[in-house]
Formats: structure tokens, sequence, C-alpha cells
């Protein structure tokens, strides 16, 4: 058995379990190689999917009232904000606001839970982090599908409320999937970037929920994009969901193909803040190992 | 032997910055800056190292505390690299660096062992397949539904032994894990580790235990504040190590220079 020559130098194919070939050296420009990182991190996608399955999990995701309260809480939430809103406008309110309202917080919440649960991703991965070499970015990212995972049941109780408030079927509707698309990119990037902020600044989680619920209020959710006064247009251009939520609601509530503006600000957006979390988090990872 | 090392470190060499502050935040890093004081310190863990472990060999390290010699095994599994320098590795490695499993304490044992084993790259079906050869060496069988947060630091250790041995890693890093469980489970993994090191596998250990360095490896380094002091025989690493430590450093650094 000893006199098998061990010429590991091509490994065959089919095992390339056994025969891996690393080569550790000094980062260039601070980041780890792209594509062997890309590679790795599709190979272990299996972690991020079981990762948010045990958490979905420890969430009671799977019991009956797991799925009752996650399905009752956005409904009661929606409730609350409809009878806030409806208050403020001294009653005049119908049922197309509510769908209105209801989409837009769903899609919000799908957001902002993947930064949510994220944010001590990297943090609280500890004994992982110090001691097995993997692509940090999968703690983040699980969180996403995690959230991504809870949004799903909500576009159920959407459906019979679009139904109910008499709004079209149209194919305007397949809109839906790419600014999904975005929302999902957006989640990522931010995800990704306060996973990574956190390692650096603990105390970021005790003051991330009120900026969630600031950003909630900045967006075309408790109210129409159409009916922002101009001197606050600037608001809705600042925020990374402004031009989404406008062309998601504009989607789904009013029927129409979204407007050119408001789809460039949203994939703008989306693809900056997923880049800047990717290249911040990638060039910060080597840091986290010591920085726990 | 004769044929290329598995691991082969070349002049390598790792320094990292690190906050001052256990748990630094937005907080205490204005307040600090506001008072011109250093919020990072930096730390040369490693300098200009370079050794090779053959196939089949079992290499000791050993040193005082913060020698380096966490970072360098860290640095050999590809979870820190070098800032300058080289390292290469040849074979699939399993990495007990100082108990690895066992991250989330919320999750249970078996979540723990599944995450753990998917984030280094196995397949699920490898792990089934593992599953239960490692519940059974580490006599965790009624715990393993458990959250972690139950467990002593005994049956941490166990577990984390456990998993690394069971893998059938060709490169086996280990980082003061010789001394984990009780007596009888101290006994059982060093007669595991006796096998493995017997068998076709190169093995890095890192341990205080000297004794055990004399009995299991080929050949040992002494890292120093960082720098390869020496790399030799076990007996002449382990001899020149203690009479350094018996000594004191004073009367050695003399002798140094």
């Amino acid at each position: 058995m000893s006199s098998a020559p061990a010429t590991h130098d091509h490994p065959p194919r089919e095992d390339e379990f056994t025969s891996e070939r690393h080569v550790y050296e000094p980062h260039k420009i601070g980041l780890p190689p792209v594509a062997p990182y890309l590679r790795e991190l599709w190979r272990r996608r299996e972690f991020a999917r079981e990762m948010s399955r045990t958490n979905l999990r420890a969430q009671h995701f799977n019991t009956v009232f797991g799925q009752l309260w996650l399905i009752l809480n956005p409904l009661m939430l929606a409730g609350v904000y409809f009878v806030l809103v409806d208050i403020l406008r001294s009653g005049s309110r119908g049922a197309d606001f509510f769908a209105h309202l209801m989409a837009g917080l769903f899609a919000y919440y799908f957001v902002s839970d993947a930064v949510r649960l994220s944010v001590k991703s990297v943090t609280g991965g500890g004994r992982l982090i110090l001691n097995t070499a993997f692509p940090r970015a999968l703690l983040p990212l699980s969180g996403v599908l995690t959230s991504f995972m809870r949004f799903l049941p909500t576009i159920a109780i959407y459906v019979p409320v679009h139904l109910i408030a008499g709004l079209p079927i149209e194919p305007v509707l397949l809109w839906v999937l790419p600014l999904t698309a975005l929302m999902v990119v957006l989640a990522a990037g931010a995800a990704m970037l306060v996973a990574s902020l956190q390692v650096y600044f603990r105390d970021l989680k005790n003051f991330l929920p009120y900026l969630l619920r600031v950003w909630l209020y900045a967006s075309p959710v408790l109210y129409y994009a159409d009916e922002v006064p101009d001197r606050y247009d600037i608001l809705l251009a600042l925020n990374p969901l402004g031009g989404l939520l406008t062309a998601w609601s504009d989607v789904i509530n009013q029927g129409r193909a979204p407007d050119a503006s408001s789809l460039a600000l949203a994939s703008g957006w989306a693809f900056g803040i997923f880049l800047a979390g990717a290249l911040f988090f990638m060039s910060r990872e080597r840091e986290f190992a010591v920085r726990l | 032997m004769g044929s290329e090392p598995r691991i082969r470190v070349e002049d390598v060499s790792v320094t990292y910055r690190t906050s001052l502050d256990a748990s630094p935040t937005l907080r205490s890093t204005v307040l600090r800056l506001g008072r011109r004081e250093k919020v990072v310190r930096e730390i040369q863990a490693l300098r200009d190292v370079s050794f090779e472990v053959p196939e089949r060999q079992v290499l000791g390290v050993v040193g005082a505390n913060g020698a380096g010699k966490s970072t360098l095994m860290r640095t050999v599994a590809g979870i820190l690299p070098p800032n300058s320098g080289r390292v290469e590795v040849h074979g699939r490695v399993s990495t007990l660096l100082a108990l690895g499993v066992g991250f989330n304490g919320k999750m249970t044992g078996r979540q723990n062992v599944v995450l753990g084993g998917l984030a280094a790259g196995l397949s699920r079906e490898q792990l089934q397949e593992k599953y239960d050869e490692i519940v059974a060496f580490a006599e965790l069988e009624e715990f393993m539904d458990m959250p972690m947060r139950t467990y002593s630091s005994g049956m941490y250790g166990r577990l984390a032994f456990a998993v690394a041995v069971t893998m059938e890693p060709e490169i086996l890093l280990i980082d003061e894990a010789l001394s984990v469980g009780d007596a009888r489970f101290r006994k059982k993994s060093f007669r595991k580790m006796r096998q493995l090191c017997g068998e076709d596998r190169t093995i890095v250990l890192v341990t205080h235990a000297l004794g055990s360095i004399k009995q299991l490896c080929d050949a040992a380094i002494w890292l120093h504040r960082g720098e390869l002091r020496m790399w030799d025989e076990p007996d002449a690493v382990v001899d020149a190590y203690t009479e350094f430590l018996e000594v004191g450093e004073d009367a050695f650094t003399m002798e140094d220079v």
C-alpha cells in the first residue's frame, strides 16, 4: 500500500474529495480569488439550505400553529396599519388600498427580515468560522433564504385580498417575477453588508430595528408613491426600496407596467448594494476568524 | 516516502489586526477615536516559517502560549490565508482546531454535526454514512437530539474529536485535542490517534503533552514568538524545548546571542 506512487497532481475528477490540492497565498487586492470562491459557494449551497431549514424548524415553521402565526402576524400587521392610515386619512381608504398596503408590507418584510436574520450570522457563527475553511458568505445568504421561505406563504394570503378588492389579473402581473428577483439581490447585498459590519460594530444589532422601522416609513407602503409631495421625492430616490416598491405597487395594484425611472432606480440600488455588500464582505472575510 | 510533501509551508508570514475591545462597538470606536486612542492592534503571529510534512508523517508542534501554533494550524487549514509566502496542501484536510463542532448551542448535536460537515464540504450522503460511527465513537447516543448548550465541555470535546477522526481525512490537524473527556475517553482517543498515526495519514499535532509528541510523532517543530526555532527529530526538539522551559527565557536568549 505504501509503494503506490503518490502522484496527486492531477486527481481523477470523480474522486475529487479524497485528493484535493490547495494552495493558500496572500490575497491580491484584498479579495480571495473570486472564481474559486464562487465555485466553493455553489458547491456548498446545501449548507445554506440546511441552515435555513434548521432555523425555520426552530421557529416551528413546520407545525400548524407556526404556519398559522406566519399568516396571522402579517395579516394583523396589515390590519393595524390600515386602520392607522385610514384614520389619518379620515376614512377615505378602500379595499384596493388595503391590497396595496399588504403587498407592500410583505415585500418590505421579506427584505427587512433577511437583514434582521443575517446581522448576527457571522458573529454567531463562532466555532464554525474559527475552525472551518468555507465561503463565509453562506451564513448571511442562508438568512436571505430563510426570509424568502417565510415570504412565500404570504403570497397565498395576498391572493384572496387581491380578488376581493376586485383588482385585475393580467399578464402585466408577470412583472412580479423580475421585481422579486431584484428584491432577492437587494436583500442578499444588504444582508452581507450588515453581517460584516456587525463584526466591527457589535452594537449595530441594537439600533438596526430603528433603522428598519424608519426604512418602512420612508417606503411607499403606507401610502402610494404618487401621493408623495414633490419636495419629498428625493426620499424615494435615496431609499433603496423606493423605486422597487413603487414598481411593485404599479404592477400589482395599478395593473400597469412599471415606468422606466422606477425600474432604473430599483435595479441601480439592488445591484449597487449587492456589489458593495459582496465586495465588502469578501474583502473582510479573512479577518473574521481573528475578530470573533 | 520520497514523493512530494503533503504539506509545504514556504516563508509564511501572518499578521492580523484585531480590535482592542473584546466586543467592539460603534460607540467605543467613536470614543476611542475621539480620544485619539488606537482602535486596533496589529499582531505578527508568524514570521517566515518554512517546513514540510511528507506523506504519512506525524509532525508535532510545540511552543509556549502565543507562539503562533494555532495561527499556523489555521493557515494550513486555509482559514487564515498568509500575508506573504505560500502554503501548499495535497489532500483532504480535516481540522480539529481548538474543537470545532458545536458552533451553535441552540441547535442539537445532530444539527451541529450535519451543518459543520456540510460547511466543510462533505456531501449529505457522506455524512449519513459516517453519522452512526461518529455518535458511537463519541458515546453520545442519547444526547444527539439535545441542544448543544446542555452538553458538558467534555461531551463537546468528544463529539468534535469523533467528527474529525471519523471523516477519514488524509491530513488531520489536531490542536490540543488529546486532553478531552475523562480518563477513559482520553485513553480511547490516544489509541485512536495511535491507530491513525500508523495508517496512511499525515498528521499535524499541536499539544503541550510533550510525552505524546515523543510517542506519536516522527518529527517536530518548535515555534517561538512566531518564528521557527527548531525542526528536528521529536526527541531532540522536546529536549531542547524542555531545557528552554526550565532554564527560563532570559538565560536562553542570552545564550542565543
